[in-house]
């Protein structure tokens, strides 16, 4: 069974407890009164990249509508600015949510694929936790051939006047490629983050037992 | 002994060679001046920033904050974590907020720390360096060292997002906070306090996965801060630093604009005011070259 259709059948027909168990912060989406003041706030909003901005999407969990949640790629297009958090009128802490709902969503393979961010935002996490530091260098590579040899070249080439500042300004280091910044105690890391998955997945697994 | 000291967190980008190090420079020659001493954290790692959520989860994101948090108790118990960078600081703030509210991510944490060797006793504070300046120095001391004001210097304060919002520096409002022009005129440069972009996203990481949507913001950013007559943009976020500095040439090829300005650091400000060298503050890692602060660098010392 996928954890796709493990989660489906645990909560059928009630999508908003799935949200609020399963999602970071999820069980403050029912304190959502649908005044949209976080739509209005969000800045990609205005460009029109959210397909369901989030108030839109707090209501379409309570309606049930799970599939068009999760699949969604609005989520993904939170830049973490913190604007919906500060001025919502319930407090609600709807950045976290929105990363909650795409990190659940991510986890039980419905995320849109080929999402950009969605595939950045993995990069990241595993640049940084590989050894503990950001590799600025490897880090863009792995965003420009993320799409096979050819496409990343083209890419690289869009970025070049920018990464040739970047070099002469000497915030740029091509060496970076070959080793660069990374903590001492990598092994003492990767066992820590080892342990915190383990009880993260355990407590997560508790909740579809009870 | 120095009038203040802090356990130092100083973060990826701040590294030598990498995208913020001439933030850190800067930042070491103001607390020269200031007799403030950060004392770096050692074996710190990566805060995980915001947009490592897909595959962060809570408490491996947590507990790599905490891995500093110990490290920080371990060799400098007592100390307070000060951070340059807003993500940082945002994270690390964040995950003291939730260790602090659940026992459960307490002990978990706690758990997994154990397999570092570390562990947490005391949950230390988190402060952003413009915090030490603003609430633990002052604007009057902060002004004392000044000894080259930035005179005619038109700068627009460019506060970002996450130096902000959520926690906010000095109890500011998050629509308008007003530290950042205070530190413009503390330098003697005037601030353009109608500058309506100051807390306007610059896309954050968008800037790298979907660039089109950041730098419309960044657009809009910029083009104010020429319309309200500025000569330079300052900023307290390494992010919004490089976003807002090097897509300049892109943005000019998508919209036909002539964007060229220069965006800086507050520390790099105070360098020049303080009588540092352009080398002190930093100045040949601009990517936009801030000729009219090179040449105030180059003027000799009032005294």
């Amino acid at each position: 069974m996928s954890a796709n259709t493990a989660v489906a059948d645990k909560y059928r027909n009630n999508f908003l407890k799935e949200i609020e168990e399963q999602v970071e912060m999820g069980d403050w989406v029912k304190m959502c009164m649908q005044c949209g003041v976080c739509s209005g706030s969000c800045p990609t909003n205005f460009q029109s990249a959210w397909e369901h901005p989030p108030q839109e999407l707090f209501m379409m969990i309570r309606a049930g509508k799970r599939e068009e949640v999760l699949t969604s790629s609005s989520m993904w297009n939170c830049t973490s600015c913190y604007n919906c958090i500060v001025r919502c009128p319930r407090k609600i802490p709807i950045t976290h949510i929105m990363h909650g709902i795409a990190e659940y969503a991510h986890r039980i393979g419905l995320a849109p694929k080929m999402q950009a961010t969605r595939f950045f935002s993995g990069l990241f996490w595993k640049n940084c936790t590989q050894t503990g530091r950001v590799n600025e260098l490897k880090l863009s590579m792995g965003l420009y051939f993320k799409d096979g040899f050819a496409s990343g070249i083209r890419e690289g080439m869009k970025m070049k006047d920018i990464a040739i500042g970047m070099v002469l300004a000497k915030r740029l280091n091509p060496f970076e490629l070959f080793g660069g910044h990374k903590c001492k105690d990598q092994k003492g890391i990767q066992a820590m983050l080892k342990k915190a998955y383990e009880i993260e997945h355990a407590r997560k697994a508790a909740k579809m037992a009870g | 002994m120095a009038k203040h000291e802090y356990a130092f967190y100083p973060g990826c980008s701040s590294q030598k060679g990498a995208s913020a190090s001439n933030y850190l420079t800067s930042v070491e020659s103001m607390c020269k001046t200031l007799d403030v001493k950060l004392t770096e954290i050692p074996d710190w790692n990566c805060c995980g920033a915001s947009i490592g959520y897909a595959e962060a989860g809570e408490l491996p994101r947590h507990v790599m904050n905490a891995r500093n948090f110990a490290l920080s108790e371990k060799h400098m118990p007592g100390q307070e974590i000060v951070a340059t960078c807003a993500a940082c600081w945002l994270g690390a703030r964040e995950t003291r907020e939730r260790l602090t509210h659940s026992d459960t991510l307490m002990a978990d944490t706690r758990e997994a720390l154990k397999e570092a060797g570390l562990t947490i006793n005391e949950m230390p504070n988190i402060r952003h360096m413009v915090e030490v300046l603003i609430e633990d120095l002052g604007f009057d001391e902060m002004k004392k060292h000044v000894v080259r004001p930035l005179e005619g210097v038109k700068i627009a304060g460019y506060v970002g997002c996450q130096t902000n919002r959520p926690f906010g520096v000095d109890g500011e409002s998050f629509e308008n906070p007003q530290y950042l022009d205070k530190m413009v005129e503390m330098v003697g440069a005037e601030p353009i306090p109608e500058y309506e972009q100051k807390v306007t996203c610059c896309g954050g990481a968008l800037a790298f996965s979907e660039p089109e949507k950041a730098q419309a913001q960044i657009k809009d950013i910029v083009e104010s801060a020429y319309d309200h007559g500025a000569e330079m943009i300052v900023t307290p976020c390494p992010l919004c630093q490089a976003n807002v500095e090097i897509y300049q040439g892109q943005i000019n090829k998508t919209y036909g604009t002539k964007f060229n300005i220069p965006v800086m650091y507050y520390s790099q400000l105070m360098v020049v005011a303080y009588g540092g060298s352009a080398r002190d503050a930093a100045l040949n890692g601009q990517v936009i070259k801030a000729r009219r602060l090179e040449a105030i660098a180059a003027k000799p010392v009032k005294r």
